[in-house]
């Protein structure tokens, strides 16, 4: 019989070699993400393109408007190229994409590439700071809530997380604005900046908290800092509702788990156990979880921008949806797809990076 | 000389809807630098015993016993704190499938030298080396390899081993040994057993080994507790296996095939109500 070491997988290869070889296998892993990226990005035009071209509305009209003539109509049609085989149509229309020229929007007269340009940062930024909020608060929550079962604090994550799921954002929004804002006065009110402050911090990344850091502009800082910080919350609430209550039934199964046992037998500190083998077994689906609360946040915050004023992705995309705006539309909607394209891939990478089994 | 482990009457209950089940109903006995199997069925308590006297039976269970003493020093439902500084350190347990007792996110050499730290309070590199004697002291061939390896790319046969270096390490005086083969290749159990045997020996620690396997604990034991329905049926030394008189030890061992007793047709062991309740076979040591 073979003595047991022999049976185990890649033999007696000194460590430094297996770790390369890890490497290498996740590299490989990484080269195929990407390629299916790319395959996904393509799927993605083609289908909102088609969306595009199937909607009940004259792309035409919207240009030259209800009382031009059919010769000048005609004359329209013809340098838009509609008149053109779609798949002819398609193939133009992703060259101009893959040169980052997504036509101009017919609402606000600029290229749409300079319109996402501005508004995607301001959503990014809310987004961004929602999820902290979310993550900072609702794994925490939910990792005490599984630790603790059926007990108060379990409760209370429970009812909270309710809450976050039940009620609406734009309810939630305007209560927060009218007690905050309009009655104890403690934050800035709707919009990104108070008005003195407005175009005075020169632009860098279109994201006003990062580039008033960048020039070292406190009074705007602070400012722009009061005025994100309540629809900030919001959406940090809502997804700290969702986050919270995955990373509780992660820990659920992890703590059940029988290498929790071995690590109890160890003699660890509770604390050790669930943070040091518990937590490090959940990080993998939990960071699939955060990467789509965080996509969904950058697309579906649509009330919140609203309620708040916040010239944000989700605004502009239905301003130019109810104008008929086709090229903001896509452009659009190109965008957020290649987010959670992106994002899901990125917490795919790391999913590799994360579980040493996945390679 | 006074037992490593002394044991009266232990009990485990769990409040359920329907009232309160006793999964172990007055489990006594003790525990010297032994190797003592305790065999039962699926349900008997056999591995609730071994998680009561670790402390390791998780609220609503309850644990009480008359005695439970390690050393002359009761260690019956300690503080938290107080159980974690035995937990590992005078008391460890090796458990059944390697697969899912081992942490797989955590490479092996952090997973043994971690308890290992925790109760010497050596630096990293002492710990790291003793680690490496450790894994070479179960016969893992290529010690370095395995420290820096993660739990999926080693064998059922060397993960168990490795379990029983990550439990011995910080040195014991205890080892709970709960099926520790039964998810083994019956072509590694032998071996896996004799690493255990002879560290546990060559140490003078106390063994209790949890099976279901009579013939196995016959064989490897110096004194066998039958358990059923939550009770010690019958105890005697493992030599006197085939001498049994419980007619439940007697059930299962004429259950058994036997290549020196042929029969035609095995015996299927059929329940009687009365075991549950009844008494001991075999008086216990004086001063129960």
């Amino acid at each position: 019989m073979a003595h047991p070491d022999m049976m185990a997988g890649p033999g007696a290869r000194p460590p430094s070699a297996r770790r390369g070889a890890r490497l290498g296998r996740q590299l490989r892993g990484v080269a195929g993400v990407l390629l299916s990226l790319a395959l996904t990005l393509l799927g993605l035009l083609l289908v909102t393109f088609i969306i595009g071209r199937v909607m009940p509305i004259d792309p035409v009209l919207k240009v030259v408007g209800e009382r031009a003539t059919q010769a000048q109509y005609d004359a329209a049609r013809l340098a838009m190229g509609l008149d053109q085989p779609l798949w002819r149509q398609f193939l133009t229309y992703a060259g101009q994409v893959l040169h980052g020229d997504f036509g101009r929007s017919i609402s606000t007269g600029h290229a749409v590439t300079e319109d996402l340009r501005r508004v995607f940062p301001a959503t990014v930024e809310l987004a961004t700071l929602g999820t902290l909020i979310g993550v900072c608060a609702g794994v925490p929550l939910g990792v005490i809530a599984a630790a603790r079962r059926g007990r108060w604090i379990d409760q209370i994550a429970r009812v909270v997380a309710l809450i976050g799921y039940s009620m609406p954002i734009f309810w939630l929004g305007l209560m927060g604005l009218l007690l905050f804002y309009g009655i104890l006065g403690w934050i800035g009110g709707p919009g990104r900046q108070g008005i003195i402050y407005d175009g005075m911090v020169p632009e860098v990344t279109g994201m006003i908290l990062i580039d008033s850091l960048l020039s070292g502009d406190w009074g705007a800082f602070r400012d722009t800092f009061s005025h994100i910080i309540l629809p900030a919350s919001l959406l940090g609430y809502f997804s700290l509702a969702y986050i919270s209550r995955m990373t509780r039934s992660f820990m659920l199964e992890q703590l059940s788990a029988e290498y929790i046992t071995t690590a109890r037998v160890k003699g660890l500190s509770e604390r050790r156990v669930i943070w040091g083998h518990a937590f490090r077994n959940i990080l993998v689906p939990l960071v699939t979880v955060i990467a789509l609360s965080f996509a969904s946040l950058l697309e579906g915050s649509v009330l919140t921008e609203i309620v708040f004023s916040w010239p944000g992705l989700g605004q502009y995309i239905t301003k130019a949806l109810l104008a008929g705006d086709m090229n903001a539309v896509l452009g659009g909607t190109v965008l957020i797809g290649t987010c959670f394209v992106v994002l899901n891939i990125a917490s795919d990478i790391l999913y590799r990076l994360l579980d040493p089994r996945a390679a | 000389m006074s037992p490593l482990l002394s044991l009266r009457n232990l009990r485990v209950s769990f409040p359920t809807r329907s009232g309160t089940f006793d999964a172990v109903r007055g489990v006594s006995f003790d525990l010297g630098r032994e190797r003592l199997g305790v065999v039962g069925e699926s349900g008997s308590g056999k591995s609730m015993t071994g998680r009561a006297i670790l402390g390791l039976v998780r609220p609503p269970g309850r644990v009480s016993a008359d005695r439970m003493e390690l050393d002359g020093e009761s260690i019956l439902n300690l503080p938290e704190r107080r159980m974690r500084q035995l937990r590992g350190a005078r008391i460890s347990m090796v458990m059944q499938d390697p697969k899912f007792s081992l942490n797989p996110v955590m490479t092996i050499g952090r997973q043994i030298t971690e308890g290992y730290r925790l109760h010497s309070g050596q630096s990293a590199a002492a710990a790291r080396q003793k680690a490496l004697d450790m894994l070479e002291a179960v016969q893992i061939r290529d010690p370095e390899r395995v420290f820096n390896a993660y739990p999926h790319e080693i064998s059922g046969g060397m993960g168990q081993r490795v379990m029983i270096a990550m439990m011995l390490a910080p040195d014991p005086e205890i080892l709970i040994a709960d099926e520790p083969t039964s998810a083994l290749d019956v072509s590694v159990r032998n071996e896996v057993l004799n690493i255990m045997d002879k560290l546990v020996r060559d140490r003078g620690m106390g063994l209790i080994f949890i099976s279901h396997d009579l013939n196995l604990v016959g064989q490897f034991c110096d004194r066998v507790l039958i358990m059923y329905a939550g009770r010690v049926v019958e105890e005697l030394p493992a030599r006197e296996l085939h001498n049994a008189r419980h007619p439940y030890t007697r059930g299962l061992l004429d259950s058994l095939p036997r290549l020196d007793r042929p029969v035609g047709r095995l015996a299927v062991l059929q329940r009687q109500d009365s075991w549950r309740d009844a008494e001991i076979t075999t008086p216990l040591p004086e001063g129960l």
